[in-house]
């Protein structure tokens, strides 16, 4: 499916400065639906260039980094467990600078 | 039902609940505070409701006042300008506001976050001033950190910057500094205090106002307000600000506090508040040694020792001795190294670094 994924707060410096990608993602072998699991261990695996360790922490975001789905905080939707839609937009802001 | 209907059912029941405090609404947020879903106006609402009511129960303006924000550029104080602005005119606090950004000379980093708060001067129409730590001590952080490599960065920076929002707010004669710190910031600081046993400083970090009795005094409104509502805050409301982390501070300390933090807000979000309670409730010990205040005897400013940190600092780096100032004192001015350096060497390095042109 087609999704808008965008990174602020100084994550798209991990992924060569590019805040806004566009990516085809593929639903994981034998499951109907894609959830945030599966799609953070694919922008990880597909899209993250440089220390990883600044985006994911274990199987979840970093603490200090937000998601939002269609400008919406995934905590209501389920975080992990939230499923994606084709043409959703998924934003990642990390709150871990200087204010 | 079949597996995929009560997925999308599912999916659907948790998209049309509606916010908690309007009813209306398709919710946005969850707030950590409270644990409550709220739409996007409701959101705007409580968060600017919530930072008048602090600065109105804790007495932090008066009407008429001159009021500088410590504005970097970041989230923090970006949102502080445009929030404060805002309540100043929706409360007629009668506040004449004033932006001043410190440029501490750390190329690639403050140089683009000091655009943001041109851009913001703009923006919000007020008027901003720019103070450098090579105008008022004749060092970069960048010359700094050539100096004394990448530890202990942040212990000069903190203490350059401190002084130096103190004289930027009295050249611009103002009443009062405000400053971004938000709940998280001020929880890890607690957390610090507590693991460096620093007792002077635990005592005085979670007051909303510090410095009454000095020079500027300063205050923190959004000492209750949550780091993750700030950048949803300037996420939906599009607001401009700078984000990349400073380049020197992995090294520092606080980063671990910060991490814990961060973790323990994932598994109950009101710990960060609590905290915050635990160390405004804190009592030392009657029997605890506290350090007395005074004022530095080479520039006046307020200090607990002989000589301001500030000038301890600066004095160590125009000797090259780097370590000066770092560590716990063990006797002589403020304690420390041994100078094996002639005197008149060292007073003429001090004569080529300008160290400040405001006496206090």
């Amino acid at each position: 499916m087609q999704l808008t994924l965008e990174f602020g707060g100084g994550l798209e410096l991990l992924c060569d400065s590019e805040k806004i990608h566009k990516v085809n993602v593929d639903l994981p072998h034998g499951a109907d639906e894609l959830t945030m699991k599966h799609l953070l261990s694919w922008v990880r695996t597909n899209v993250i260039k440089e220390r990883p360790e600044m985006f994911i922490k274990g199987d979840t975001v970093r603490p200090g980094v937000l998601v939002l789905v269609n400008d919406c905080d995934w905590e209501l939707s389920g975080q992990l467990e939230t499923t994606i839609e084709d043409k959703d937009v998924i934003v990642f802001i990390s709150t871990l600078h200087g204010g | 039902m079949e597996a995929s209907e009560e997925g999308k059912s599912k999916k659907k029941a948790g998209a049309s609940r509606l916010c908690c405090l309007c009813n209306q609404r398709r919710p946005v947020l969850k707030r950590p505070k409270t644990l409550q879903q709220i739409c996007k106006e409701c959101f705007y609402e409580v968060f600017e409701e919530e930072i008048h009511q602090v600065i109105v129960k804790n007495h932090l303006f008066k009407s008429g006042e001159r009021v500088a924000i410590g504005a970097s550029g970041g989230k923090d104080s970006t949102v502080l300008a445009y929030v404060l602005s805002e309540l100043n005119r929706r409360h007629s606090y009668g506040l004449d506001l004033f932006l001043l950004s410190i440029d501490e000379g750390i190329t690639g980093y403050r140089d683009d976050s000091l655009e943001t708060v041109k851009r913001n001067e703009l923006q919000y129409g007020l008027p901003l001033k720019i103070l450098s730590y090579e105008d008022l001590y004749g060092w970069t952080m960048d010359d700094i950190v050539k100096m004394i490599g990448l530890k202990n960065n942040c212990t000069f920076c903190g203490v350059f910057r401190r002084q130096a929002l103190d004289r930027g707010g009295a050249l611009l004669k103002v009443d009062k500094l405000v400053t971004g710190h938000n709940a998280d910031d001020i929880a890890e600081t607690v957390l610090l205090n507590i693991l460096r046993g620093d007792i002077a400083r635990l005592s005085r970090c979670t007051s909303i106002t510090t410095g009454e009795d000095g020079p500027i005094p300063r205050c923190k409104p959004f000492k209750y307000t949550y780091e993750k509502e700030i950048v949803m805050y300037a996420y939906f409301k599009k607001l401009d600000y700078f984000s990349t982390e400073c380049i020197y501070s992995p090294n520092a300390y606080r980063g671990f506090a910060r991490e814990f933090i961060k973790d323990l807000e994932r598994l109950r979000p009101r710990a960060i508040l609590d905290i915050i309670e635990s160390g405004e409730d804190f009592r030392i010990a009657t029997s605890t040694k506290m350090p007395e205040q005074g004022t530095c005897e080479r520039c006046g400013y307020i200090s607990s020792q002989k000589w301001c940190k500030a000038c301890v600092l600066l004095d160590g780096l125009n000797r090259g001795l780097p370590k000066m100032g770092i560590g716990r004192a063990r006797g002589g001015v403020n304690g420390d190294n041994k100078d094996t350096r002639k005197p008149a060497s060292a007073a003429k390095s001090i004569e080529s670094k300008k160290c400040g042109s405001l006496d206090f």
